[in-house]
């Protein structure tokens, strides 16, 4: 499994560090409720299919990037920034 | 049929006629007082427990694919209590104990070989954390040696003591540690179970769970509706699947994690050896493999099958450990699909939905907890009460901070 950094371009998946789910990037507001914040740090997105998660090319370009992959047969099927989604 | 030397011996005498199958593969029945959705170590388990010590005989073990499909067929086969947690060390210390019964239990070979466990120690603070671990396993009960590095050299000569990056220092020594043999497990519960009465039901999917006012009716299944006042969840790999057919979300990421067994050798290591930096363990199976495996491929996964990072990753270790392993050849690598919880343990607990119950996050030390996994979710099904040696694996744990940290990495998702 290669993953596409919309910078670098296609690199090994040694270069990135993981963090799960998009549902990562969603943080509640600090003054919601404990079940805001239970859902998201705990009760994240765990599909067997397409999934979005988050990498970190942590010995690259140092850029975040949601990734676009499916779980069952490790295909990936694209990359954006998070800055560029947070733009949007 | 009851297994023993003797039977052997005359059915060998009377070409093999007289072996009858180990359980019947019964059709579902409409309604059965509790259902277990899934046929592997745990469920099986369960169902065995279930029967056997709170008399329920009308339940059935719902398979989507064959008995022992999942990870109770791909794992390293370790059995240890070497636990230091709260919560942990008095569950695994249950579950070797009943390891150390479970062959006379189900009248079946397990082949459970106590060979002993060494973790090794590579520094002064790894060696103290050691023996404070090994001190909470005697306060539990269980065996803890620490052994200093002659003892380590007399033992496993073969380790590589020369080099400088890992040094190693010592070990702590579990000596009512070992390997079982996997498939056998399941089956020697499958069996149990069946004599007891249980319907283990194959290929048989469940597709949905019927759920009205809050209480638990019964299933969908790729067979039909089946009617049950109790139902239990212990599909380990499609927990998170599972758990959302009741409109639940669980603290669960799935993730792969590979092993690896090379061609069969001459004996040479007679323990289960764990590297204390690399994430790395190795034993050598009875038909003579070595068996070892690493750490997680650390993302999201349901391919059982991993990358190549990880494979390199794993020989690297091997070879760092001892590099006599170099002249091995890997016979076969797999993956299994690992249920990972924020804080590295597992949950046994009821669900919002009355009659619902959840048996999931084993990570990946769910094979020897298969006994205790069992007879705890057997007791919570038939009391509705938590067993004592479970009773921090609670659901909510996470949202009310009790959690059980046994690495010390923290309690967020992608740290284990």
């Amino acid at each position: 499994m290669r993953i596409p950094c919309p910078l670098c371009g296609t690199r090994d998946r040694r270069e990135f560090y993981y963090y799960g789910s998009e549902d990562y990037l969603k943080r509640p507001s600090d003054q919601g409720m404990v079940e805001d914040l239970d859902n998201h740090l705990f009760l994240r997105d765990n599909p067997a299919g397409v999934m979005r998660d988050v990498w970190y090319h942590e010995a690259g370009c140092g850029a975040w990037m949601v990734v676009t992959r499916n779980t069952i047969s490790h295909e990936v099927l694209g990359s954006e920034l998070v800055a560029k989604q947070k733009e949007a | 049929m009851r297994y023993s030397g003797l039977k052997v011996i005359t059915e060998g005498l009377f070409g093999n006629k007289g072996w009858g199958p180990a359980w019947r593969n019964p059709t579902p029945k409409a309604e059965y007082d509790a259902i277990i959705i899934g046929g592997g170590g745990h469920g099986l388990s369960t169902a065995y427990y279930l029967a056997k010590n709170h008399g329920l005989t009308n339940i059935a073990v719902l398979e989507k694919g064959y008995l022992g499909s999942g990870n109770i067929g791909r794992n390293t086969t370790i059995v240890r209590a070497n636990y230091y947690m709260p919560g942990n060390s008095e569950f695994y210390s249950h579950s070797l104990k009943l390891w150390e019964g479970l062959e006379a239990e189900l009248n079946y070979n397990v082949m459970h070989s106590q060979r002993g466990q060494l973790i090794l120690a590579h520094s002064d603070g790894q060696r103290d954390t050691l023996a404070r671990r090994g001190n909470a396993m005697i306060n539990q009960g269980d065996d803890a040696e620490l052994w200093t590095l002659d003892q380590v050299k007399d033992f496993a000569p073969y380790l590589d003591f020369a080099q400088t990056r890992f040094p190693i220092y010592g070990g702590l020594m579990h000596k009512r540690g070992g390997t079982a043999r996997h498939d056998a497990v399941a089956w020697g519960y499958a069996r149990g179970a069946d004599r007891r009465g249980v319907d283990l039901i194959q290929n048989c999917e469940v597709t949905g769970i019927d759920i009205e006012n809050g209480v638990v009716r019964g299933v969908q299944t790729t067979r039909g509706a089946i009617r049950a006042k109790k139902v239990g969840m212990v599909v380990a790999g499609r927990s998170s699947q599972v758990a959302a057919m009741a409109g639940m979300r669980l603290p669960i990421e799935s993730h792969v994690l590979q092993a690896f067994v090379t061609e069969g050798l001459k004996p040479i290591i007679d323990s289960v050896i764990s590297f204390g930096m690399g994430h790395f363990y190795i034993s050598q199976s009875d038909k003579g493999g070595l068996v070892f495996g690493g750490d997680l491929d650390f993302y999201s996964s349901y391919a059982a099958r991993g990358n190549l990072p990880m494979v390199e990753h794993v020989m690297e270790a091997a070879m760092t450990l001892m590099p006599m392993i170099g002249r091995a050849k890997v016979l076969r690598s797999w993956g299994g699909i690992m249920d990972m919880t924020p804080d590295g343990s597992p949950v046994i607990d009821k669900t919002h939905v009355e009659g619902l119950f959840v048996d999931a996050g084993w990570n990946y030390g769910g094979f020897k907890a298969a006994p205790a996994s069992g007879w705890c979710m057997a007791h919570l099904m038939a009391t509705g009460e938590s067993h004592e040696v479970a009773r921090r694996f609670r659901l909510d744990r996470f949202r009310s901070g009790h959690v059980i940290d046994e690495e010390a990495t923290g309690s967020q998702h992608n740290l284990h």
